[in-house]
């Protein structure tokens, strides 16, 4: 048996003439916290609903745990999902929400109710089981949500935007709370954002989806040093991407390359082995901790600079409308491919 | 701060001043006067001519109503409660529930799964077709689908045409020999009153159920199904108890429409009489009112009563 809990083969699901999955082919971990990110519309949903059993493949295999599943129900599958608007069950008490999963395997009341009771204590929801879910914050919701999908011990739970309700306090609250739950029950997370924060944070290794595709898995970490495609350096942090004539006569290839805001500094003049360009400082943002600039080179390309407030002399850094240099180490180039996207 | 040139915005159109516009303004400020002028005419109505008259019928079924004179006068008796318990006005009472009872489950029966691929499955042009075919029947005149019903299920008629060809007619037959069922032939029987009844009903059970079943969120099934809920026990854990208020809504409808009947106990079925043929004698050919309205307080109570058991079973906590 393989150790992969969810394996992904060149499965595709069309509606008429959209391809909504494109022949994705993925395997996730058994344990693995694995995100899939991209924007609406990239089919990263649509994976998900295939691997819950909500939708069946048009082609291709879907294996969990090295059982194929394309074909079976949801409810013949070893897997549970958190819905994104929690859809819990609103004529039923929160213990009952939670203990469903039992009682449609007809364990006795006194049993699931225990075991339900145990598992909002586990979401830190002890004391809530009377409760209509209407009666409930949107967080507390999530949290019954999450301790409905655990209580029939799945060896993967899937997470389709969980957090998308929420707002930013909470979001990042629950981000910390899920992350420290996968690492206490060992179980596979897969999990469905379109926050690039968010699925860095969080995961193991991320699968970034574009129209139906998917660019790049990697770690957190590669993705963002180490895009493979355009579409990837753009979506996941903020990249500059220099593209065509200027990318020729920088770097001596018809490739696209992106390089970091951060890793861009204003220079006063071509200094040493650094690749620099000139341009006119067009938009300056401050963002607390750093501010962005905005500088619109040569192809009408418009390139950012992120620097830390306070390490530079305000008085030396450039102002709006002033042509200036910018320049970074050649070692900060990544170089790309066109992708899907 | 500097602005780029030729960004100059332009002056924001001012409203124009008026009568309406001042009207509108001091609306939207007050809004109990908007309240009070937007409820006047339909609590007027309700108030005065819907539930007044009900009282007034409920006062009435108190007076007394004099056998000799034929005339009614004011003075107040429990008479004609005491008169309902009689055997022949108490066996109209039961005729009629039991009637309107097999009514309202076969409707629930056979329109539960059609209002059900109406709110989850058909869409287009099907739902169009759905809506229509459901509707259509009540664009007729119910007299004239009455009466026809009474040519169709006749001796002779497309319904006996049918048995016959397909060789079913001891079956009918056998059917129709029985107690409390048959009848000489299915227009004079019950079961061809009981067929007549859900045919015109009908509807009023589908388009309630559907509308209940539109309002529970798919996702809701997809997580019952992802629990591990097989389909039949989704249906019974988390549709059909959200999608029950839909059901009461609609049997409220088919049971009342059925006990205050008096025209398809006419035209079809066995004789014996109904309580609204009862209200109507009472009241059109003999002048009892007060005996009328008491027959008429039956359905009112029984509804009541029924309304009642349904939420105590819980038919409303989905609401």
């Amino acid at each position: 048996m393989s150790s992969f809990a969810v394996e992904l083969k060149h499965v595709s699901r069309h509606y008429g003439a959209v391809k909504a999955v494109d022949g994705v082919s993925l395997s996730i971990q058994d344990g693995e916290f694995f995100s899939m990110l991209g924007p609406s519309g990239s089919g990263k949903t649509t994976c998900l609903r295939l691997i819950a059993g909500f939708e069946q493949p048009t082609s291709g295999s879907i294996l969990l745990h090295g059982q194929e599943a394309a074909g079976l129900p949801p409810y013949e599958r070893d897997v549970n999902t958190v819905f994104q608007d929690y859809a819990l069950f609103p004529h039923m008490s929160v213990l009952d929400n939670v203990a469903y999963g039992l009682m449609v395997k007809g364990v006795a009341k006194a049993t699931r109710h225990k075991e339900a009771e145990a598992a909002l204590e586990l979401v830190a929801l002890a004391g809530f089981g009377s409760r209509r879910p209407g009666q409930l914050s949107g967080g507390q919701r999530q949290r019954v949500a999450l301790a409905r999908a655990l209580i029939n011990k799945p060896r993967v739970l899937l997470l389709d935007e969980p957090l998308g309700a929420l707002d930013l306090k909470l979001r990042e609250q629950m981000q910390t709370e899920l992350k420290s739950l996968q690492r206490r029950l060992g179980i596979t997370f897969v999990y469905v954002t379109h926050d690039q924060g968010e699925a860095l944070s969080m995961s193991d290794r991320v699968a970034v989806f574009s129209q139906g595709r998917i660019e790049q898995v990697d770690s957190p970490r590669n993705l963002y040093t180490r895009p493979k495609t355009v579409f990837v350096a753009g979506f996941v942090g903020t990249a500059n991407v220099v593209k065509g004539e200027l990318a020729r006569r920088l770097t001596g290839s018809e490739r696209p390359f992106s390089v970091r805001p951060e890793h861009v500094r204003f220079a006063t003049s071509a200094e040493g082995n650094r690749v620099s360009v000139e341009g006119q400082l067009v938009e300056v943002q401050y963002h607390g901790a750093t501010s962005r600039y905005e500088v619109r080179v040569e192809g009408n390309q418009v390139l950012t600079v992120s620097l830390l407030n306070g390490e530079a002399d305000e008085a030396s850094l450039p102002r709006r409308g002033e042509t200036v240099r910018v320049a970074w180490a050649p070692e900060a180039m990544v170089q790309l491919e066109q992708g899907g996207g | 701060m500097d602005t780029l040139p030729g960004m100059a915005l332009p002056a924001p159109a001012r409203p124009r001043a008026g009568l309406a516009r001042t009207v509108a303004n001091v609306l939207y400020r007050r809004r109990t006067l908007y309240l009070l002028l937007l409820l006047t005419p339909p609590l007027l109505w309700f108030g005065v001519v819907y539930l007044g008259s009900l009282l007034s019928l409920l006062v009435q079924s108190f007076y007394t109503f004099d056998d000799f004179t034929m005339g009614v006068t004011p003075e107040l008796t429990w008479a004609n409660y005491q008169a309902l318990l009689d055997a022949a006005n108490h066996d109209i009472i039961l005729r009629t529930l039991a009637m309107a009872g097999s009514v309202t489950v076969a409707s629930a029966v056979l329109g539960f799964p059609v209002a059900y691929y109406m709110a989850r499955y058909a869409t287009g042009w099907r739902k169009g077709f759905f809506y229509i075919a459901v509707m259509l029947p009540m664009w007729a005149s119910y007299i004239v689908k009455a009466y026809s019903w009474t040519v169709i299920l006749s001796k002779g008629g497309i319904i006996y045409w049918m048995v016959e060809r397909l060789g079913l007619l001891p079956a009918l037959e056998w059917a129709l020999a029985l107690p409390g069922v048959g009848g000489s032939s299915l227009s004079t029987s019950n079961l061809g009153r009981f067929l007549v009844f859900t045919y015109v009903w009908l509807p009023f059970m589908i388009l309630p159920i559907q509308a209940a079943i539109e309002r529970v969120p798919g996702n809701l099934l997809q997580a019952a199904a992802d629990l591990g809920a097989r389909p039949a026990q989704s249906f019974r854990t988390v549709l059909l108890p959200l999608a029950f208020p839909g059901v009461v809504a609609g049997s409220i409808f088919t049971f009342s429409l059925t006990l205050g009947d008096y025209i398809i106990p006419q035209l079809v079925g066995p004789p014996g009489l109904f309580i609204g043929n009862m209200v109507y004698t009472m009241q059109g050919s003999i002048g009892n009112i007060p005996m009328a309205a008491s027959f008429t307080v039956v359905p009112i109570v029984i509804i009541g009563i029924y309304l009642t058991v349904a939420r105590r079973l819980g038919a409303f906590d989905a609401l």
